[in-house]
């Protein structure tokens, strides 16, 4: 049996419900991957995402909504991080790899002892945002108020800490409280991001916007407007592809935007003799 | 009138150490209201620990730091390295600049008018006008410096700290710095850390090398400076005698 045209399968309400959570995670994406992809981030945020893979797998042994458990690990592990002290880096580098493989163990433990019907591990893995049901909708829409709220209350010292946070603590910023609050909206987005991508692929979507929006602008409001295009423009398209060519969503939206940062990559080194324009932090024009 | 005959800040028989070494070990300082000093000494020797240390960024494991600064917000000016933040990151000049005012915000809410004015005057009086706009990654060396000079002074400072400030400039901006850094040294002290005296000594009035202990030079004679110059290499060998200062 062929699948229904892409314009028919818009008026499935599970599709509606995947094109809705997937914007507004691209949304998210966009405001927050700069400040990961600025700050370095990107290695928390994978700890999380795995992390929260324990927290799945509590809430299936239970029978609850699974959202829960990545929701209440990812805080923890924001908050748990944003307290360590940044002097001792080796420390909280390894603090993450530990959280990492701890929570996806536990997952798999859980899922493994959950009675009944277990659950495909490659749905929570890879994302499947066509499974997407109302009541996520409604959790991802105010978790996104939340963090978008957040933000714009915060913006300030957000953009100062990432920015410089030794000079922010000697002018007398919250600076610990400030970077756990990044930590912690990060790990909102993150398990938003779980339901659309999947877990091994919530780096992808936190980061291929933004570096690429950090190719094109020099400021960072623009940045952050040009990841928000940038990601639901991935996303939607993704969608339509993968439904198109009967593929995982997750992966395709992921390679699609492997694809645009690597054609903006090349056509910024044939236009422009300097080459690529990002520079890690700390490195010399 | 300022009270020139004390102290703002009193560094006393101050020890520090990450683990089980001291990395500074019965320092004694004084900085006065008028005072341009610079802390000179070999990499590792505690150069940045004491600038830590007086920023509030680290507590001394013993001894204490007496602060007679006006208790306001932003009373520290803060001039870091390069190396401590991102040239590349997607902000302009005067965006930076603004920044040297969080402390008189609260923790909600966007800068307001007078932040932007304060920063505008700050670029102003700086000679960076110009670059309000520009995006902090086109920015030269001795730009670039002159910027977190800016950003520092906004707060209207007590005191300004610079770290290493003439390791990424060219001679030219050496020169402005210097410049700079005299002018406002009629205002407030001034404290530079520098493993590389040359390009700033002429303004510098006192010289102190730090290796572990901390050894004050009071009046800068050409001979005093020569042997600040040497003093940490001297001192890695076990070297000759300074005077050391004890509390005033």
């Amino acid at each position: 049996m062929p699948a229904p045209s892409l314009l028919h399968a818009l008026s499935y309400a599970f599709v509606q419900h995947a094109i809705f959570a997937g914007v507004l995670a691209a949304i998210l994406c966009g405001v927050i991957g700069p400040f990961v992809v600025v700050k370095r981030l990107a290695f928390i945020g994978g700890g999380i995402s795995h992390a929260a893979f324990g927290g799945l797998g509590l809430c299936f042994f239970l029978g609850w909504n699974p959202i829960w458990g990545a929701i209440g690990v990812s805080l923890l592990f924001a908050i748990l991080l944003g307290l360590v002290d940044t002097e001792k880096v080796r420390s909280q580098d390894a603090l993450i790899g530990v959280l990492w493989a701890a929570g996806v163990a536990a997952g798999i433990v859980f899922i493994a002892k959950t009675p009944g019907y277990a659950p495909n591990l490659m749905t929570y893995l890879f994302g499947n945002i066509l499974l997407v049901t109302k009541a996520d909708v409604w959790i991802t829409f105010a978790l996104s108020a939340v963090v978008l709220a957040t933000v714009a209350l915060f913006y300030k010292g957000l953009v100062a800490v990432a920015f410089d946070e030794v000079f922010a603590r000697v002018q007398g910023a919250p600076v610990r409280f400030l970077r756990t609050l990044l930590l912690v909206l990060m790990a909102l987005v993150v398990v938003i991001l779980i339901q659309v991508v999947g877990i091994i692929l919530v780096i992808a979507l936190l980061t291929i916007p933004p570096v690429i929006a950090l190719m094109l602008c020099r400021d960072l409001k623009w940045v952050i407007l040009t990841s928000i295009g940038l990601g639901v423009a991935m996303t939607l398209a993704g969608l339509g592809l993968s439904y198109e060519a009967d593929l995982p969503s997750g992966p395709v939206i992921i390679l699609l935007g492997t694809a645009v940062l690597l054609a903006v990559y090349a056509a910024r080194r044939t236009w422009k003799k300097g080459g690529l324009e990002i520079r890690g932090p700390g490195e010399r024009a | 009138m300022v009270d020139v005959e004390t102290p703002l800040i009193e560094v006393r028989n101050v020890s520090f150490g990450y683990g089980a070494d001291l990395v500074l070990e019965g320092i004694n300082l004084a900085i006065y209201p008028r005072d341009y000093l610079a802390i000179l000494g070999p990499n590792g020797g505690g150069k940045t620990t004491l600038i830590k240390l007086l920023l509030g960024l680290l507590t001394p494991r013993s001894g204490e730091i007496v602060d007679r600064l006006p208790d306001r917000p932003g009373k520290l000016g803060y001039v870091p390295q390069f190396s401590t933040f991102d040239r590349s990151f997607p902000l302009r000049v005067l965006e930076v600049v603004r920044m040297g005012r969080i402390s008189r915000r609260g923790l909600l809410g966007p800068y307001n008018r007078d932040d932007q004015r304060a920063a505008e005057a700050m670029l102003e009086r700086l000679h960076l006008a110009d670059l309000a706009g520009r995006p902090i990654r086109e920015l030269s060396g001795g730009q670039m410096q002159r910027v977190l000079i800016a950003r520092a002074l906004v707060s209207e400072p007590a005191i300004l700290f610079l770290d290493e400030p003439t390791a990424s400039i060219d001679a030219e901006s050496r020169e402005t710095l210097r410049t700079l850094l005299l002018e406002l040294n009629e205002k407030i002290p001034i404290v530079v850390v520098t493993h590389d005296p040359t390009s700033i000594a002429a303004a510098v009035r006192h010289v102190a090398c730090v290796n572990r202990g901390l050894h004050y030079h009071h009046e800068l004679t050409n001979e005093a400076l020569e042997e600040a110059y040497g003093c940490p290499v001297e001192l890695l060998g076990h070297g000759v005698p300074h005077r050391v200062l004890h509390s005033h």
